[in-house]
């Protein structure tokens, strides 16, 4: 079968074949690189291009401060670099003590804020470069790490942040974790560069899964426990929809082949669902993340980097080889997919009692933003609850934050921290509560427009729109990016902006509510007036011709809106793929 | 040898080799010598500004006249180069240098000796000669039982140490033996007309000896010597009005400096400066603090008042002829007087030096003016007891080389409160806040020969901090466009690194192009690291030391109370470990340094 497959790309080719990040990896002695040097140039508070690179894979990140990018060269300064770290937090579990380390480094390091994430983990913004040691040997203190945050390897492990059976989410939130320390990298530069351990000769091979070149790009793995799709794991390399029974997991549903990420030069590059493509007892789980991983490390295109993500090596080589292939390395075939059904992407907002009577408390944190602001001390709310709560924090895809397994007779003291902070609801509607926007600027380097800065004003607008069709209440997921790379996986939204310029988006309408169908794009490189009367127009109609419990993203499919073709308003609008699948 | 040939190496045309040898051919033995040394006089005097000399050339009157001048930014240069003139003009033969220049062994040699030098720091001498003050004040100064001599001390009347350099020649000449021709001046920033009595008096003086024996000479050429002018179109008294092209903070968001970038167009001035020169800024007042006196004194500034002969508006002279925030000893006495006041009094004079000093720092001239009112008060009579507004120097952080005729500055603005009032620098807040693009400038050169790149392939050294870093941005535009220059090291050191690393990225294009070799940068409030430049050059002292060796010259710029001193003690202690000296050695070993040249330092 192999024979057919083009194997032109992929890590069969000699290295001069291939991309120049290939090279990269290659010679970087599994990457260490010049690092540990370039952290003691003082002549920039940056590093240099390669030693960039390298960092993402021990999960940090140069940016700079965009909003003075260009002050900052009229001055004659370079350019205001800082550096994102991002935790590695499989499943977004976190105990109050690991909190109140992150607390403290954020205050020390990272400008005073924190920044819960679309993959449940925090970033730290604003580290200086001499900064970056002591906030990663802070972490370790609470046995946190940043490995592989980043970088061409297995991303933060995602599972489902809330489910009503909590000694089931305690599972598979364990699950995460440890399948998360099996897929990170295992060279031993993390610990010399940021610990300052020494450097054991070995002559074993660093990496017995990777090799010196990684992946072809980043992979991302999800667990997900019906009928919670709050994960989107269509969105995910390789999405483990878990089948449970009265004495918890079974086994998993495999979906693999998801992802956001296009860009609007390149029609080549587009955002693709999962496929579902059998199942696997528990029991296979490291054995099938393997397979699956070895096969895109194998045949992902290491040529191209905008078409190196699993997704197209799928679609180039076809899904029955693909299947076929990961089936021939777990030595057995799937099995047939098993039933399942997800009814949310969402998380619910408040009080939920466990059934063990302790209470699970979900805030709603705008963006995943925490920091303190007149009024709303969050951030200071936020540790006074971490000092006395005895359970687990657990960060949700949506970027809200779950306080869990709060004894009932602790109830009212956590009230009282909230309510002593402004922190609360205050009101938000459902569309806010569940709306996702990715950092975008100042800090992010790819951002064309604004996103986490753009919601809070924009999502009141909208909810104008919404309060005079009496839908307030109408639970509708909204995501907004700052660049079409899709971090708030806007393309699975029944509302959904991706920046194109400052104040210029391109409007996505019709996603599936619990992610099962992609939408569409129906405004381009639009401004908010112009996105606006679009939203006027189509939400008043949906007010008006919606049959009961119908979502909007489901309506505008069956009222023909899109066979209709985007209305004078909508301007030219350009289709993402001619036709957006569909997921039960 | 012959005349001829003499003159020819003289590198004269040939018309004016015919010229001198035609008057040769009719002069008498005695209209000879007379000849002779005028053009010795006029050469010393005014041609070489200084180079080093033969053998003193005798004068009419017998006795060698020679006159010294110790300088930093010219005032000593310029009175010398002009006494020189006046000199010569009646008949003496003057030979004039520069302390820098001077051959310490000749001075056993002098006869009569004129020393104009201006004082600097706690009252030690100008840099350019410390070298000269440590040979007359050590034990090798020979006893000088012939010497005649007067000393012009050049100074501030606002710094404690008054005229301190001055004074300590004075002490020692005396020590030595030598005679006073008259006695010494001090001379305050207003020194013009002191100082032209203290020069006419002596070449009054010494011509009229002369002129017992060579009377009859003297009237052969009257008006002889019209002194060839090599002073600049533009000049400190009739400054080039330079338009502003830029003007930008280049200290980033919440740093702790407000350091300014200046850019100044001098196209069509004839300006020429070199790197390492300075720029002199005329300086006005700022009109809010003039008009703060105006009402503390309760004069209206629309008063005509005359000054220097002409006249114009009181506040027009409060904001443009003198200096009205720093006040000076002389003003204390005037308003002493004027007020009455029994504490002002009590700050006259010698003895209580101190306490004025002391006083003066915390109480500015409207300070004064509202704690001893004066009724009644005239104008002019104000203005008389203010100092002169001096121009303000600038290193130029340029190079003509680089192509534009610009000048280019970085300017700290000073700013503080005093009394409960927002106050701050006449010229650097003038640049900083009230000089805006499209503006002009009133400026001139202020030549530093004593700051200068070394030949082509020498290594350098730059040690600068703040704004002290501005020359070496000169020095390497100069040396990228004239592709001329050997290794280069720069030592910086600010606050922040983040947002006062003034010129960053041309100082990391310079580094990437090898334009400029190394640089160590120290920044005193980063929480990572708290250092200063003196511990990097610690840290590489090795380094440090075999450049020393390999002929580097070292240059330091700055502040010339937080940083020179410490940088000085630093290249000592690198000199000492490294060279395995004694602490003597090692301090001679810097000592030669700056006799050669090599260790130039431009600090205030
Ligand atoms: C923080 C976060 C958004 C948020 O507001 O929460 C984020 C932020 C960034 N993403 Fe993302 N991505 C984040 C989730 C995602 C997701 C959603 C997901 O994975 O569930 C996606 C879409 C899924 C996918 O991968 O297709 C996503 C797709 C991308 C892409 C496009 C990848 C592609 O295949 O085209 C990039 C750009 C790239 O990798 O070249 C990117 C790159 C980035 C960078 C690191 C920009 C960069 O490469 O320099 C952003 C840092 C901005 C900043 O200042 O913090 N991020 N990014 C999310 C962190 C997740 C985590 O904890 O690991
Ligand atoms: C050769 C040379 C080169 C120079 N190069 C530069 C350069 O490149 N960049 C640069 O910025 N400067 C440079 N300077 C310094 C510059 O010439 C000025 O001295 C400086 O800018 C201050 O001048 P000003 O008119 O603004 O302040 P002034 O009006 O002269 O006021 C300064 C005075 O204010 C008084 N004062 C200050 N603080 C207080 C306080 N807290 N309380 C009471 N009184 C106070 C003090 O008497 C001080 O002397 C250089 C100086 C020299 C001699
Ligand atoms: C940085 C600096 C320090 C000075 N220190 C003194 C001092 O301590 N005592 C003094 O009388 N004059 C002091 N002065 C004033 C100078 O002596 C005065 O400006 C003199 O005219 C300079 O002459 P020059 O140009 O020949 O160097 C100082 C001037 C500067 C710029
Ligand atoms: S979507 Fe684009 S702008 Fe937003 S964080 Fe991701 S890369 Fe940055």
């Amino acid at each position: 079968m192999t024979d057919i497959i083009d194997r032109s790309a992929d890590l069969s080719q000699p290295l001069d074949r291939l991309g120049p990040d290939e090279r990269l990896k290659y010679d970087s002695d599994y990457l260490r690189g010049t690092i540990d040097t370039g952290l003691l140039d003082r002549i920039s508070g940056g590093v240099r291009f390669e030693e960039n690179k390298l960092m993402k894979f021990h999960g940090i990140y140069q940016q700079d401060d965009r909003d003075i990018r260009d002050e900052r060269r009229r001055q004659k300064l370079e350019p205001a670099y800082t550096f994102m770290v991002r935790v590695r937090m499989p499943g977004g579990v976190c105990t109050p003590e690991q909190w109140l380390k992150i607390d403290e480094l954020a205050r020390l390091y990272g400008g005073d804020t924190l920044r819960l994430t679309t993959r449940q983990t925090f970033q730290f913004h604003w580290v200086l470069k001499e900064d970056i040691r002591p906030t990663i040997q802070g972490l370790h203190e609470v046995l946190l790490d940043t490995v592989a945050a980043c970088g061409d390897d297995s991303r933060g492990v995602m599972s489902t942040a809330d489910p009503d059976d909590s000694a089931l989410h305690a599972e598979v939130a364990a699950l995460a974790k440890s399948l998360s320390d099996h897929v990170i990298p295992k060279t031993g530069a993390y610990h010399e560069i940021w610990y300052g351990k020494e450097r054991v000769a070995t002559s074993e091979d660093e990496e017995p899964f990777y090799g010196r070149t990684y992946m072809p790009r980043k992979f991302k793995i999800g667990f997900v426990i019906p009928p919670s799709n709050d994960i989107d794991v269509y969105t995910q390399d390789l999405g483990l929809i878990v089948v449970s029974g009265p004495d918890g997991i079974e086994g998993f549903n495999v979906a693999i082949g998801g992802g956001m990420g296009r860009s609007d030069q390149d029609p080549a590059t587009y955002p693709r669902l999962a496929d579902v493509i059998g199942y696997v007892p528990k029991d296979r789980l490291v054995a099938t993340a393997d397979a699956v991983m070895s096969v895109q490390r194998d045949y992902g295109n290491r040529v191209d980097r905008s078409r190196a993500r699993f997704k197209y090596t799928i679609d180039d080589k076809g899904l029955d080889f693909i299947k076929a292939e990961i089936e021939r390395r777990l030595g057995a075939p799937l099995e047939p997919a098993r039933p399942f059904e997800f009814t949310s992407n969402g998380d619910v907002v408040g009080w939920r009692e466990n059934a063990d009577g302790s209470f699970n408390l979900t805030l709603f944190i705008l963006s995943g933003r925490v920091s303190n602001r007149p009024g709303k001390t969050m951030m200071d709310g936020l540790r006074d609850i971490a000092k006395v709560h005895r359970g687990k924090f657990r960060l949700t895809p949506n970027q809200n934050l779950i306080v869990a397994d709060i004894p009932a007779g602790e109830r009212p003291r956590i009230e009282a921290i909230l309510a002593a902070h402004g922190i609360g609801e205050d009101g938000a509607s459902a569309l806010r509560r569940n709306a996702i926007a990715c950092v975008a600027l100042p800090t992010c380097p790819l951002a064309m427009a604004e996103a986490e800065r753009y919601l809070p004003d924009f999502a009141t607008k909208v909810e104008a729109i919404l309060a005079e069709n009496g839908l307030i209440e109408e639970p509708i997921t909204m995501r907004i990016s700052g660049c079409p790379n899709g971090c708030s996986r806007p393309y699975v939204a029944e509302i959904a902006l991706t920046g194109r310029a400052p104040g210029k988006y391109t409007l996505w309408l019709g996603g599936g509510f619990h992610g099962e169908r992609l939408n569409r794009p129906v405004l381009d490189n639009a401004g908010e007036a112009a996105i606006l009367a679009t939203l006027a127009e189509t939400l008043g109609n949906y007010a008006r011709e919606r049959s009961p419990g119908e979502h909007f993203g489901d309506f505008l499919h069956r009222s023909g809106f899109f066979e209709a073709g985007p209305d004078s308003a909508a301007g030219d609008a350009v289709l993402v793929r001619a036709e957006a699948p569909t997921r039960a | 040898m012959t005349v001829a040939q003499q003159f020819h190496e003289g590198a004269l045309t040939l018309e004016q080799w015919q010229h001198v040898e035609a008057l040769a051919r009719s002069l008498s033995p005695v209209q000879a010598r007379w000849i002779s040394g005028y053009f010795a006089g006029l050469d010393a005097g005014l041609l070489r500004g200084g180079a080093a000399e033969p053998a003193p050339e005798a004068s009419p009157a017998g006795r060698t006249l020679t006159i010294l001048y110790g300088t930093e930014t010219g005032n000593a240069r310029d009175l010398g180069k002009a006494l020189a003139a006046a000199a010569a003009e009646r008949g003496l033969a003057p030979r004039l240098f520069d302390m820098a220049d001077y051959k310490v062994r000749q001075l056993k040699d002098e006869e009569d000796l004129l020393v104009i030098v201006s004082t600097y720091g706690e009252g030690d001498p100008p840099q350019p000669a410390i070298g000269f003050f440590e040979f007359l004040e050590g034990r090798r100064a020979p006893q000088l039982p012939n010497l005649r001599y007067s000393v012009l001390a050049l100074g501030d009347s606002t710094y404690e140490k008054y005229c301190e350099a001055g004074k300590r020649i004075d002490r020692r000449l005396q020590e030595l033996g030598a005679a006073r021709l008259d006695e010494r001046i001090d001379c305050d920033l207003d020194y013009e007309e002191s100082a032209a009595a203290w020069s006419g008096g002596l070449v009054d003086k010494l011509a009229a000896e002369s002129a017992e024996r060579s009377a009859d000479i003297v009237r052969l050429f009257p008006t002889a010597a019209a002194a060839p002018t090599t002073t600049p179109a533009y000049d400190k008294r009739n400054p080039f009005a330079a338009p502003v092209l830029e003007s930008i903070r280049i200290t980033g968001r919440h740093s702790t400096k407000d350091t300014r970038h200046i850019e100044l167009d001098l196209t069509g001035s004839g300006l020429a400066y070199e790197p390492g020169d300075a720029l002199g800024v005329v300086a006005a007042n700022n009109p809010a603090v003039v008009a703060r006196l105006l009402d503390a004194t309760g004069l209206d500034g629309g008063a005509s008042v005359s000054v220097k002969g002409g006249s114009l508006s009181l506040a027009e002279a409060l904001e443009r002829r003198v200096e009205i925030t720093i006040a000076s000893p002389r003003f204390v006495d005037q308003w002493a007087k004027l007020s009455g006041a029994a504490a002002l009094e009590r700050l006259k004079g010698e003895a209580a030096a101190a306490e004025r000093h002391a006083f003066l720092q915390g109480h500015h001239v409207v300070d004064i003016v509202r704690l001893f009112p004066v009724s009644g008060l005239d104008p002019e009579i104000l203005l008389a007891g203010l100092r002169p507004l001096q121009p303000r120097l600038y290193s130029i952080a340029s190079s003509l080389a680089a192509g534009a005729e610009e000048a280019h500055l970085t300017v700290a603005p000073v700013r503080y409160s005093l009394h409960g009032e927002e106050r701050g620098g006449v010229a650097s807040l003038q640049l900083a806040e009230r000089v805006k693009p499209g503006d002009t400038l009133p400026v001139y050169i202020q030549p530093n020969p004593h700051f200068k790149l070394p030949k082509n392939d020498v290594p350098i050294i730059m040690i600068g901090a703040g704004t002290g870093v501005a020359p070496y941005r000169g020095f390497l535009q100069e040396r990228e466009a004239t592709g001329q220059g050997g290794r280069s090291w720069l030592f910086f050191g600010e606050r922040n690194s983040r947002s006062d690393f003034l010129y960053q990225t041309e100082w990391q294009d310079w580094l990437k192009s090898g334009v400029l070799g190394r640089m160590d940068v120290a920044f005193s409030r980063d929480r990572s690291a708290k250092v200063y430049v003196q511990h990097h050059m610690l840290e590489q002292a090795k380094d440090l030391y075999a450049w020393l060796e390999d002929g580097a010259h070292v240059y330091v710029c700055g502040d010339a109370n937080a940083l020179a001193p410490d940088v000085h003690e630093t290249l000592i202690r690198v000199v000492a470990e490294q060279g395995g000296k004694p602490r003597e050695a090692a301090e001679d070993y810097v000592r030669q340094l700056g006799a050669g040249h090599r260790y130039q330092r431009d600090v205030y």
